[in-house]
């Protein structure tokens, strides 16, 4: 399909022609992503609601299948308030940091061989580099809005970021060490045999930290105290109205689904089919049934999609963690089981353990 | 020994397992949610809402303007004059009741000895302006007038505990 396009567009000069492809691309990964985003919310009030026995939303379309897009539009005509002591200029920059990173780490996501905008061979860095350069977005928000909340806020997230991106970074050199490629395209398909190649068997403590730590980079509950609204109204945020709240609101629901299929890809396989040495290899190529059963995009999405409801099914589960009690999870808990278990990974690549790395 | 279980309970997130179990199960639980306007709860016949006013089977309004209701109220919602009407009797020249002062106690009803002032089931009305909530005697009456059914059904079906 791109061939042809490029054939389409081939009276113009090449650069061009590069520029609009690269753009194409970018536009047909964000708005599926964008759609993904704004239906993770319906789906988060209504998870939440079931395990509440409530039904949740329910009135606008079918089944409320609309809400998301009557929350759009509410968010759209209201009038966003800029408080009169805020930085302006760093009060309207703050939520474009915050989704900027968001964004530009899905470009070297892989969505199945070679489906990646950038298939860059430093991937695993970029996405680290990226996801860690959201919190700026809520420094400079909590700093901008000149309110004591919001600053208290911003001071909270900072730090728990802070703390837990070294636990994720470890627990990603464990994966590293494990593919022995930073590039995630490799990673996945480093994990090619069956269930049991997975990287999750073999760093079980390293997903789990990944995965918690997840939860506390995105600001999720149990670790939302930069959110807070109990003690301190809605942290970083607490000043911000309409569009430019609901870019907030994009990039951090953009970032769970990140985290959540950056999970799925170095720890479940990605796009691997997990029949993988089930089934007979026949039944996992070629049409019909084999196109559902063997790899591709579906799984990837599917085991997203687990994580995703994970994340919802823990936030109504959960009460919120104290603050000392985050920071002490961090640093005495996650990182020393993390050092503990690289060593474990690697004496294990250089032993050539089976099954996995023999 | 305790402690180092404690440990191992916490290092397997054992106990936050049973947690999500717990939650899950919730999930998959028959939803209680009562969906309003097309589904309602049961009520009982002691429900009080709105106010209204009766009369007698031959018309004849019950209020006897003894103004027990007035002295009872506690949130001094109720407003009485009185004067004797042509024929002798004591009736009422003014009764307001203020719902934006009322409580829904319930008391002008129980005080009352003809049982003229009553509580009925009707609950959902609104006001543009305050004025829509200060009810006088004829929107009383009209009131009483247009839900006595069921006015009188409640209050046979409540006669025995009285």
């Amino acid at each position: 399909m791109l061939e042809a396009i490029q054939s389409a567009l081939s009276f113009l000069p090449d650069g061009l022609v590069t520029l609009l492809i690269i753009l194409l691309k970018i536009f047909a990964l964000l708005l599926p992503l964008l759609g993904a985003v704004a239906y993770l919310t319906l789906a988060e009030r209504k998870v939440i609601g079931y395990i509440q026995i409530r039904i949740g939303p329910n009135r606008v379309g079918p089944r409320g299948l609309l809400q998301p897009i009557a929350d759009a539009v509410k968010l759209m005509f209201k009038e966003t308030i800029l408080p009169t002591n805020a930085n302006l200029f760093l009060f309207i920059l703050a939520p474009i940091l915050t989704i900027g990173p968001a964004m530009a780490a899905w470009a070297v996501v892989p969505f199945d061989d070679g489906l990646v905008i950038a298939d860059i061979d430093a991937s695993l860095l970029y996405i680290l580099a990226m996801t860690s350069l959201g919190v700026y977005g809520i420094i400079i928000a909590g700093w901008a809005s000149n309110s004591k909340y919001a600053f208290l806020g911003a001071l909270r997230s900072a730090a728990q970021i802070v703390s837990y991106e070294i636990a994720m970074g470890f627990a990603l050199v464990g994966v590293l060490l494990a593919a022995g490629s930073l590039n995630l395209g490799e990673i996945v398909m480093a994990q090619q045999g069956s269930v049991i190649q997975w990287f999750m068997w073999p760093l079980l403590p390293l997903f789990l930290i990944y995965f918690i730590s997840g939860l506390a980079e995105t600001n999720r509950a149990p670790f939302d105290v930069a959110e807070g609204e109990s003690e301190i109204v809605a942290g970083f945020h607490v000043e911000y109205s309409a569009m430019t709240f609901s870019v907030f609101f994009l990039a951090e629901y953009a970032n769970i689904i990140l985290i959540s299929l950056l999970t799925a890809a170095m720890f479940m396989g990605g796009w691997l089919s997990p029949f993988e040495g089930i089934l007979p290899e026949s039944m996992l190529t070629g049409g019909g049934l084999g196109l559902l059963l063997g790899s591709g995009i579906h799984w990837l999405l599917l085991k997203t999609a687990f994580f995703m409801f994970l994340f919802l099914w823990i936030r109504a589960t959960y009460p919120r963690y104290r603050y000392d009690q985050i920071m002490r999870l961090g640093w005495k808990v996650f990182i020393p089981i993390t050092i503990v278990w690289l060593m474990v990974v690697a004496a294990m690549v250089v032993g050539n353990v089976g099954p996995w790395f023999d | 020994m305790k402690t180092i279980s404690n440990y191992i309970k916490s290092l397997f997130l054992i106990e936050l397992m049973k947690g999500l179990i717990l939650t899950g199960r919730y999930f998959f639980k028959r939803k209680i949610t009562v969906q309003y306007p097309e589904e309602k709860t049961p009520m009982s016949p002691r429900f009080r809402g709105l106010h209204a006013q009766r009369r007698y089977a031959n018309g004849e309004e019950r209020c006897i303007a003894c103004k027990l209701c007035e002295a009872v109220c506690p949130a001094l919602a109720i407003t009485i004059d009185m004067e004797e009407r042509e024929d002798g009797s004591r009736r009422t020249t003014r009764y307001d009741i203020d719902l934006t002062k009322c409580i829904y106690c319930g008391f002008c009803e129980e005080s009352c000895p003809v049982d003229a002032i009553v509580e009925t089931r009707h609950f959902e009305y609104y006001g543009d302006v305050r004025e829509d909530l200060y009810m006088t005697k004829e929107k009383l009456l009209a009131h009483g007038d247009k839900f006595e059914k069921q006015i009188a059904a409640d209050r046979a079906a409540d006669a025995k505990y009285r």
